[in-house]
């Protein structure tokens, strides 16, 4: 418990030195940007939960992501919830998903897991594309509630993400540091042998599965208001699945920060790219820069810092 | 009131877009099916394969079939490229289960971003004088459009089952998916046959893509669609067997093809992956499993 005190500060320390961004007036596109760079950073932890410590590689990132969204879509139609209800709803639904992953794992191991995970976001936006409630293939246009907490509304969204994001990487770091992260670590590593030590290995995987699951529905939830109006296409971009892999495989799978690097580098990266060059242009780098990382770094930034540190 | 005229048209449209869909999956059953290389890229090299036949054809008027027969060859070498790189970067290293998957991820969105940079995303079509005729027997019409795709597909099958079964490299490409020790220790170096193996694989995406840019519109995000197929028509033939694939292709188009007629186009794409959800979790072994 020593070193979690310590970390929950810095956490809370993140928090505040945001609040302060919020009272210093810059320009509204830094609060616009940021809130995708943080969103970034939760869907990056979230995806390394079970990614990088237990090596379960998931492309189907946008299908919590969506579902995260969609849940929140569905309880604005029906009761205005507030925001937090929405936060907290979206990311049970996705737990459950995850969950139900979790007992797939059994079944599909290694690449045939990932090809599955790939094929429910498939399934999951056609069923979507389908339900006209939420807007079916055409999309619907979502009213942020009037009078936020403070500032204006896009404001106060990048300080709620802020603080998911916090929440979301002291969750990782804390389940790294924990026997959940070393038995986790230890079935990446050889399944069977972890299995036949006395790792409860499925019960390890349907934590990390619906953990990782939740994480990716709390960044979807709050995106309906964040860009006012929701259609399938845009929900469940590809881009979600590629980034939630390139951040931590940049930054590095083995620990917390590694996420939070490659989420910050490349989300800013992106970001600028987007503003000065074309949107375009901006995938292309994240491609480009995930197989350049995969094929000369496979350890990534921190994998390289640690070796040039042993040298 | 249910119509058995509709229902034989929407059987023999299925069978013959499963006789196409056979045609796009045997690269990627030769690729993930026998080398164990998952190569989720193989639908972008698809789609590589119709854009080059779309510009020949637009510069030059060449016939898009006849195109994608051509420029097998140059397929062949971009694939035999692709598999050097992934063997020196991952396979040597033994890592490539998981970073392999990561780099040819990375890879297909490489290729589907650079095409839509280069050519936008609008639809594209390749239209020719004789893929637009048709021809109708007893109420149920044949379109050229699906028939050709249809015969190249079975054809394609055919010389890839003899080219397996029959000659030198294609027992060995067998035997290297089997046992590649064994293979090493016979002499032959398992390195040389996959790089073969990946190459026939990817030089089959240059005349399936060719077919499918003649069969409906295409723009760069269309590989996402035959993700889900190729793998499915992979898994569900059983892993590498090369009539499998056939069969599971055409199951898959007779499916899909009644699902857009009775329920309408938009559920079509679910019905592949939802086979795939299906026989990857209850037999992932496949119908003809190894």
């Amino acid at each position: 418990m020593g070193r979690t005190v310590p970390a929950l500060l810095v956490g809370l320390a993140v928090v505040a030195a945001g609040m302060v961004l919020v009272l210093v007036r810059v320009n509204p596109y830094f609060y616009f940007a940021g809130y995708v760079i943080l969103q970034y950073v939760v869907i990056a932890t979230a995806w390394n939960i079970l990614g990088g410590y237990g090596g379960y590689v998931n492309f189907g990132t946008p299908a919590f992501f969506a579902l995260g969204a969609y849940t929140a879509v569905v309880l604005i139609r029906s009761l205005k919830a507030p925001l937090p209800v929405l936060i907290v709803a979206g990311g049970l639904v996705a737990a459950l998903l995850g969950l139900g992953i979790g007992y797939l794992t059994l079944r599909l191991r290694g690449v045939f897991f990932s090809i599955a995970t790939l094929a429910l976001s498939v399934v999951l936006q056609t069923i979507i594309m389908n339900w006209e409630y939420v807007g079916g293939s055409r999309g619907l246009s979502i009213l942020r509630p009037s009078g936020p907490p403070f500032g204006n509304y896009g404001v106060f969204l990048f300080t709620v993400m802020l603080g998911l994001a916090v929440v979301a990487v002291l969750m990782a770091r804390f389940i790294e540091r924990s026997w959940i992260g070393r038995g986790l670590a230890a079935l990446r590593d050889n399944e069977e042998a972890a299995e036949c030590m006395g790792v409860p290995t499925l019960r390890l995987k349907l934590f990390a599965t619906t953990v990782s699951g939740f994480l990716l529905g709390v960044a979807g939830a709050p995106f309906p208001y964040y860009v006012t109006f929701i259609e399938p296409n845009s929900a469940f971009a590809l881009d979600y699945a590629v980034n939630a892999l390139a951040m931590p495989m940049i930054g590095g799978t083995t620990s917390w920060i590694g996420p939070v690097i490659g989420a910050v580098l490349l989300g800013t990266a992106q970001q600028v790219a987007i503003v000065t060059i074309s949107s375009e242009l901006n995938l292309l780098l994240v491609g480009v820069v995930l197989v350049g990382f995969v094929v000369v770094a496979p350890e990534g930034i921190l994998g390289l810092v640690r070796r040039l540190r042993t040298r | 009131m249910f119509s058995w005229d509709l229902l034989a048209n929407a059987v023999v449209a299925g069978l013959l877009l499963g006789g196409f869909y056979a045609a796009v999956s045997l690269g990627i059953s030769l690729i993930f099916g026998l080398l164990d290389i998952a190569n989720i890229a193989q639908p972008a090299f698809v789609i590589v394969g119709s854009y080059a036949a779309y510009v020949l054809h637009d510069a030059y008027g060449f016939d898009p079939i006849l195109t994608g027969i051509l420029l097998t060859p140059v397929f062949y070498l971009l694939g035999a490229l692709v598999y050097r790189i992934y063997y020196a970067s991952f396979e040597r290293r033994g890592d490539e289960a998981l970073r392999g998957l990561v780099f040819f991820f990375g890879l297909l969105f490489i290729i589907e971003v650079s095409l839509s940079m280069k050519y936008g995303v609008d639809y594209r079509l390749v239209q020719t004088g004789y893929l637009s005729r048709s021809i109708e027997f007893g109420g149920v019409g044949i379109a050229f459009r699906y028939l050709v795709p249809c015969v190249i597909g079975v054809a394609m099958t055919a010389v890839l089952y003899l080219f397996l079964g029959r000659t030198f490299y294609g027992r060995a490409i067998m035997a290297v998916s089997q046992d590649q020790a064994a293979l090493r220790l016979m002499g032959a170096d398992p390195i040389h046959i996959k790089t073969i193996a990946f190459g026939i694989g990817i030089a089959a995406a240059s005349l399936a893509g060719a077919l499918l840019i003649s069969i409906a519109p295409v723009i760069p995000s269309t590989d996402r669609d035959y993700i889900g197929r190729m793998f499915a028509i992979t898994v569900l033939g059983g892993m590498g067997s090369i009539a499998g694939t056939l069969l599971a292709a055409v199951i898959l188009g007779v499916v899909e093809s009644l699902m857009a007629t009775f329920f309408g186009p938009s559920w079509s794409l679910a019905v592949s992956f939802g086979i795939l959800l299906a026989a990857l979790a209850v037999r992932p072994a496949g119908l003809f499993g190894r």
